[in-house]
């Protein structure tokens, strides 16, 4: 007989269960308001990220840019003397023709401090191709340096006082007499992707970072996508469970986890110091990011060789197929979206990764692009850290931009993998 | 001439594979019922002659370079390179190279313009070389190919044991990275340790990696203790998973108990982006928005932030390993057996209760994995804090502070230095030996403590 526990009749138990209950439910509430909390911080983080850098970045998108005559003086530039001449001189004169009243060396120094260095350059380039315009006077339109443009994209307070600023009173009054003659133009820049790095933010763009990394992301898939399906299909499908296969399991685990600085080590001694190869080349870049994508396709592709039915396996072997045929006929056709997308994940990451590359030296200044993966480059994520760590204004926003560009990328090979993923995967 | 000496091969490897399988489809033809299909002969015949061929090529072409080098270098006059220190004498082969390169600068000595012509010259022989070596190892391997074939000759074995030993070497390239790490580490660093003693750098508590740059310079000798450095990283290590740690158990929590399947399938991949964001972009955020974001609040309450405080380094670090802890936990959570929640709901337990009183003590070995496995990612994590910390080591553990990390010093110890003879650049392998061990240590923990939970519900 079970003894009956006296309550008593003022607390009956359903009364102190649901006096009780009010406080638990209370409890269930803010557990569920601490949970989401915690994941309105995570999205709030992630707005505020993406937030910043659109809202830095976008500016270096457009570039100001200065349409102006210039007269081809014959006697600054002369055929005989090309490719040099005073094209600065001679760009200098085309802008104190538009401002006749300044006559003071200092002055006209600061005058012609808005031309971007890249513009005699190019004007340069535009007289070499076609000697012709000596004498003639032409329509250039050409970018400013970048004090101008931060000015024009109201990133300099005007309000600051003169000395504190990076532009004068008198260049904006100047700037601002260009700006209402139309001579100010904020064009799409496409320089920000066609030209390669440069100490002047105004003519620094990302092509050098860009073939750099498409060569290390060549080097290193060529060398990790066989080497990593090879080894998953010999650890899935062939291996004996014995201690080699569990060493070389374990190693891969481990492998998967050890940080990325230290495979830049190994690079620095092995690829580069025993092996002699080129430092700061897409090639060692992606010999280095192929041993650390390894480990990501490994597990990949056996998870997808897993998830192929055995009876897939069985049927191909009843009809007198080799343990090989099977696999290679069978097995792997059916797995290959789930190697793909493992693949593209890897990929993506190596993308990222910058500290190995900042260790073998891809972070060097380098302003031509690379034309084979032995020319030294630099990468998208290494060019990121060296413009974050340039001390010029403009290249703030030139790091978002690139940050951007390099999210973008990131973005487009994730779809893919989605793409793959939901298009070819099939459930047995 | 490498693009020559592939296609050189591959045209062997080709005209094998078409002569094999034409000869074993004539013995058919004969009426002598061959072992294998003639196909599996002529694929016998090119993997015969590739893989033994490009193996060797490979290693010729990796060897070359530092064999040509050290040829140079041994040849040139005596007295140009005696006496220098090693940088030094990398500097003069880095010229050479450059000039061989039909990169001349200036004027330069005659002894290494003579040198670089010596280099072009060794150039070409290795690569006629090579093609020569190609060509004749190819051939005797077409021809050992061609003679095997027999209707008896088990050409599929044969070629599937070449294919089963190349996947073989595929999985033991997982070792050789490791040896690989461990080796490279382990050189330097015993080089390193012949310099500073051990007790000294272990047991230090002053990180100064300078080294005299002249001789007779009477500046400090440089102190290479370590104990800074490690608790500046732990200090950024704490700070970090103070930020992930409650925010990502308790998203995992809101995730696998609460959350209406709408908010699961929205908060899943805007936590991937976090994850898939890169770390270089992390450091960017840290030093732009941040750093200054903090140093702002902090003088509003008073107090002075170090511009490149530890909070804002481990406070992005923990953002960015949120994701990371939260599905680690969202795993673990989901691998505890329904029953175990049915039977406690059934009891009249809230699902809060259950969550926090069976649930979440259930999985509590799998998140304890998951979390060491972060501790390890935050102590390896190398842009935010090369980024975003300092590079003074200091003894303390004031957050506000300015801290480094042993990530920062091995990174700004090592950029733009070549030469490996002196302390400074030796103390980053050092460094890296200790981060390595201390990492392999804390992910082998971290497994080990994940599969014994497995064991357990499986």
């Amino acid at each position: 007989m079970t003894e009956i526990i006296d309550t008593g009749a003022a607390h009956p138990t359903a009364d102190r269960i649901s006096a009780g209950l009010r406080a638990r439910n209370r409890k269930q509430v803010i557990l569920q308001g601490l949970g989401l909390a915690a994941i309105g911080f995570a999205f709030l983080m992630l707005a505020i990220l993406v937030g910043s850098l659109v809202s830095t970045g976008y500016k270096a998108f457009t570039q100001t840019h200065l349409t102006i005559d210039v007269f081809v003086d014959p006697a600054e530039i002369e055929v005989a003397r090309l490719p040099r001449g005073g094209f600065d001189d001679v760009l200098a004169a085309a802008l104190q023709a538009r401002f006749p009243d300044v006559t003071d060396g200092g002055q006209l120094k600061l005058l012609a401090t808005m031309f971007s260095d890249g513009a005699q350059f190019s004007l340069r380039d535009m007289v070499v191709a076609d000697p012709a315009l000596i004498g003639q006077t032409i329509t250039l339109t050409v970018p400013v340096s970048d004090p101008f443009d931060q000015l024009n994209k109201g990133l300099i307070d005007r309000a600051t006082a003169n000395d504190a600023r990076r532009v004068s009173d008198a260049q904006i009054v100047w700037f601002d007499a260009l700006l209402s003659d139309g001579a100010i133009s904020n064009p799409i820049n496409w320089a920000l992707l066609t030209s390669a790095d440069s100490r002047f933010p105004e003519q620094a763009g990302l092509k050098g970072a860009l073939v750099g990394s498409f060569w290390a992301l060549l080097v290193c898939f060529v060398i990790s996508f066989p080497l990593g399906i090879g080894a998953a299909i010999y650890l899935e499908e062939f291996a004996p469970k014995n201690r080699m296969s569990d060493l070389i399991e374990v190693n891969i685990n481990n492998l998967a986890a050890v940080p990325s600085v230290v495979y830049g080590l190994l690079a620095l001694v092995v690829f580069i110091g025993w092996f002699g190869l080129g430092r700061s080349t897409p090639f060692v870049g992606g010999l280095t990011l192929a041993l650390m994508t390894l480990p990501t396709i490994i597990i990949a592709t056996r998870v997808a060789i897993k998830a192929v039915p055995p009876s897939i396996r069985e049927a191909a072997l009843g009809v007198g197929a080799s343990k090989m045929q099977v696999v290679f006929d069978h097995v792997l056709p059916l797995a290959m979206p789930g190697v793909l997308t493992g693949t593209i994940i890897g990929l993506a990451r190596a993308l990222g990764e910058t500290a190995p590359l900042l260790l073998i030296g891809m972070n060097a200044f380098i302003t031509s692009a690379a034309t084979s993966p032995f020319d030294s480059a630099t990468a998208l994520p290494t060019q990121i850290f060296i413009w974050a760590d340039s001390p010029e204004r403009g290249f703030v926003s030139r790091t978002s931009a690139a940050i951007l560009v390099l999210l973008a990328f990131l973005m487009a090979m994730n779809a893919i993998a989605i793409y793959l993923r939901s298009r070819f995967e099939r459930k047995w | 001439m490498t693009s020559l000496t592939f296609a050189l091969l591959i045209g062997l490897a080709m005209l094998g594979y078409v002569m094999n399988r034409q000869a074993a489809t004539a013995i058919r033809g004969t009426g002598t019922p061959l072992h294998s299909l003639s196909g599996f002969h002529g694929l016998y015949s090119l993997l015969l002659i590739l893989v033994p061929v490009l193996t060797l090529v490979i290693i010729w072409v990796a060897v070359q370079g530092s064999v040509i080098d050290s040829i140079v270098m041994a040849g040139l006059p005596a007295a140009t390179v005696d006496g220098l220190d090693s940088g030094a004498t990398q500097l003069v082969l880095a010229e050479v190279r450059s000039i061989a390169a039909g990169q001349v600068f200036g004027e330069p000595e005659p002894w290494k313009t003579e040198a670089a012509a010596r280099m072009v010259g060794l150039r070409q022989t290795a690569a006629l070389a090579l093609i020569a070596v190609v060509a004749l190892a190819g051939l005797a391997l077409l021809l050992v190919a061609r003679r095997s074939v027999s209707a008896t000759f088990r050409a599929r074995q044969a070629a599937e044991g070449i294919v089963l030993g190349l996947m073989i070497f595929c999985s033991v390239v997982a070792i050789f990275t490791t040896i690989g790490i461990v080796l490279s580490l382990i050189f330097e660093t015993i080089k390193f340790l012949s310099l500073v003693p051990i007790t000294d750098f272990l047991f230090g508590v002053n990180w100064e990696p300078q080294i005299p740059i002249r001789a007779d310079q009477i500046a400090a000798e440089g102190a290479f203790g370590v104990l800074p450095v490690l608790l500046g990283t732990v200090v950024i290590t704490v700070i970090s998973l103070i930020v992930a740690v409650p925010v990502g158990l308790l998203s995992a929590i809101y995730l696998n108990e609460f959350a209406s399947p709408l908010v699961r399938k929205v908060a899943k991949p805007v936590l991937e982006i976090l994850a898939g964001v890169p770390t270089v972009v992390y450091g960017f955020f840290a030093i732009l928005t941040v750093a200054p974001a903090l140093t702002a609040f902090g003088a509003t309450l008073g107090l002075t932030l170090a511009p490149n405080t530890a909070l804002a380094a481990g406070g992005v670090m923990g953002i960015m390993l949120i994701p990371f802890i939260s599905s680690f936990a969202d795993d673990a959570l989901s691998a505890v057996p329904q029953s175990l929640r049915d039977g406690s709901l059934a009891l009249g337990a809230t699902r809060a209760e259950t969550m926090l009183g069976v649930q979440f003590p259930a999985a509590l070995p799998g998140i304890a994995g998951g979390v060491l496995l972060a501790v390890s990612r935050a102590v390896g994590e190398t842009m935010i804090v090369v980024m975003a910390a300092g590079l003074i080591a200091k003894m303390t553990i004031n957050p506000l502070d300015s801290v480094t990390t042993v990530t920062v010093q091995i990174v700004t110890l090592l950029i733009g230095d070549t030469s490996f003879d002196n302390p400074k650049t030796l103390a980053a392998f050092a460094l890296g030996m200790l981060l390595f061990l201390i990492t392999l240590a804390i992910n082998i923990a971290a497994l080990r403590i994940v599969r014994k939970y497995r064991e357990i519900y499986d």
